[in-house]
């Protein structure tokens, strides 16, 4: 898998404030992965976001795409190959949805016919029957259906990175966690290299592949949401992230890591509960609680035991200490 | 007399000349419309980018938009005389006067109609690749443009009603037809502007809905109109 988002020492300074918003921040993003930028506001999330479509630019060092610097190419060709959304959605309000969607395949000279089948294909995928949606205007939808035009305009054009800046901050709980859902199944689809801004701990932790964790300008940690969990660099993100709370924790940790091989059980198994092997602790440990029994049968999806799963190697594993690294 | 019957009498009497000696109305009429028609042009060429440069250079809007209101509060006889003495007793005077007027309203409103956008929705233009023309042409322009329409349809009716003035300094408008005590005449006048200032208003009004037909859609809220003023 190759690097496709490169910072290189990158700052930025706003004029007049005296203080930087992001200092000497290098990263590696990697294709097809979900990059969540996590930190309280003022942290520097947004501005190193925008850096990439240059939105704005850094007052030092350089930002690569798939090896080529980004000051390099035309600034409205590498916008149109990067798929932008944000929270206020921003679609415009007098053109319909179809519309919205086509304005980046239309600027890249589309023909009609290919535009109009593209419409229909990303209005399916993002869960808005086309004949339907196809000529309302943006006023004439709900939040979250919106943002899911939002997306689609995003996409339209297939392009390999997209940015995303809160873009599910402004919408209820309920469609909120949909839309993350979706997000997911879509990503597992589409696989797009996303940086996804935000400050909503629960939500870096469903939808990062990794998480970068921001204060100040400067990149605190940067891991999978586990180890951000289980190995925090300092107290500044168990604090942030909430990582000595044990069940989420366990909410990131699939039942098969953690199994005993299947041996049999002295216990008649026909009283034990069964789980898949990706259903996460906690799942399992609200099980087990609910269910009165000991240990649970993990069972395959063609229905073979494949382990078992106690409720003292949970216990175990929720007992060990967080431990902050002292990098 | 019974003052119903007067008034009565006095516009059947317009209504009358009108048709019988509308050879002597019309060269009025006509020259009406070309000093209003040409004077909204010029405005609305100085107006348009001089109100866009406001709303993308904020700290002008105080400046400029202060200097347009005063120029607005000089009444309208003083202006074109003050103005004979440089232009004469020609259209020009009139016209320079009708276009110094539109400037308040129109500016205002170009200015209202780009700085009301969200700037999400600029913001996801520029983030989307467009280029700043792409940017204002596709996107700001429509958007700004009930609002802006409002505002031309305000300053059209001003421009109307004000070029009658423009007969005392030399321009032949239809106020021509007031500076004689002859009541046909002065009546015939009042029905003809009346009559282009009602056509005018309606034509605008059928151009707003056409440009903020999206915002129909769903909500009830229509832009507000400011109100109209007829010096």
């Amino acid at each position: 898998m190759s690097k496709t988002i490169v910072f290189e020492r990158v700052s930025k300074d706003f004029t007049g404030t005296g203080r930087a918003a992001v200092r000497d921040v290098s990263l590696e993003v990697m294709e097809g992965h979900l990059v969540v930028l996590l930190g309280p506001s003022g942290c520097g999330k947004t501005t190193l976001m925008k850096m990439v479509n240059r939105l704005y630019e850094p007052t030092s060092g350089r930002i690569l795409i798939d090896g080529v610097e980004i000051h390099d190419l035309k600034v409205t060709e590498l916008r149109r190959r990067i798929g932008y959304v944000i929270q206020q959605v921003g679609l415009f309000p007098h053109m319909k949805v179809e519309k919205n969607i086509a304005v980046v395949p239309q600027m890249l000279g589309w023909d009609k016919l290919k535009i109009h089948r593209r419409v229909t294909e990303l209005l399916d995928l993002v869960g808005l029957p086309a004949t339907e949606f196809r000529d309302r205007y943006p006023s004439q939808l709900s939040g979250g259906q919106q943002q899911r035009v939002g997306l689609a305009r995003a996409l339209a054009a297939d392009p390999s990175i997209m940015l995303m800046d809160e873009p599910f901050a402004a919408i209820d709980n309920i469609t909120r966690t949909r839309l993350q859902d979706e997000l997911l199944r879509i990503q597992q689809n589409v696989r797009k290299t996303i940086l996804f801004v935000t400050h909503d701990v629960e939500e870096a932790l469903k939808l990062a592949d990794e998480i970068v964790v921001m204060r100040d300008g400067q990149v605190l940690q940067y891991d999978t949401p586990l180890n951000i969990l289980s190995h925090p660099a300092n107290e500044f993100v168990v604090e942030l992230t909430g990582a000595d709370d044990v069940l989420r924790r366990l909410s990131l940790q699939a039942a098969a890591t953690v199994m005993l091989p299947w041996e049999g059980s002295e216990k008649p198994e026909s009283q034990m509960p069964r789980i898949a092997p990706s259903t996460d602790l906690r799942d399992a440990l609200a099980l087990l609680i609910k269910t009165g029994s000991e240990e649970l049968v993990v069972v395959d999806e063609d229905g073979n035991r494949v382990g078992r799963l106690t409720l003292s190697a949970i216990r175990n594993l929720a007992t060990q200490p967080t431990t902050v690294s002292t990098s | 007399m019974n003052p119903f019957v007067q008034f009565y009498q006095f516009f059947a009497d317009g209504f009358y000349y009108l048709f019988d000696k509308w050879e002597r109305v019309s060269p009025f009429f006509f020259e009406h419309l070309r000093i209003s028609g040409i004077s909204l042009a010029i405005a609305l060429l100085i107006a348009f980018p001089l109100g866009l440069l406001v709303s993308k250079v904020r700290w002008l809007a105080t400046p400029v938009l202060g200097v347009l209101n005063v120029l607005y509060t000089i009444p309208s006889l003083a202006f074109l005389a003050f103005l004979v003495p440089f232009y004469g007793l020609s259209p020009l005077t009139t016209i320079v006067v009708l276009v110094a007027y539109a400037q308040t309203m129109l500016v205002r409103n170009i200015t209202l109609g780009f700085i009301g956008i969200e700037p999400s929705i600029s913001e996801s233009a520029r983030g989307m690749g467009m280029n700043p023309w792409q940017i204002l042409w596709r996107v700001e322009l429509p958007l700004a443009l009930p609002v802006m329409v409002a505002g031309m349809r305000i300053a059209t009716l001003a421009i109307i009603s004000i070029a009658t003035i423009g007969a005392w300094a030399g321009a032949e408008t239809l106020g021509k037809l007031f500076q004689e005590d002859n009541p046909r005449k002065n009546a015939a006048g009042i029905i003809c502007v009346v009559l282009i200032a009602l056509t005018a208003d309606q034509l605008y009004r059928l151009l707003e809905r056409a440009a903020s037909g999206y915002r129909r859609k769903q909500a009830p809220a229509r832009p507000q109109a400011q109100s109209v003023q007829v010096a």
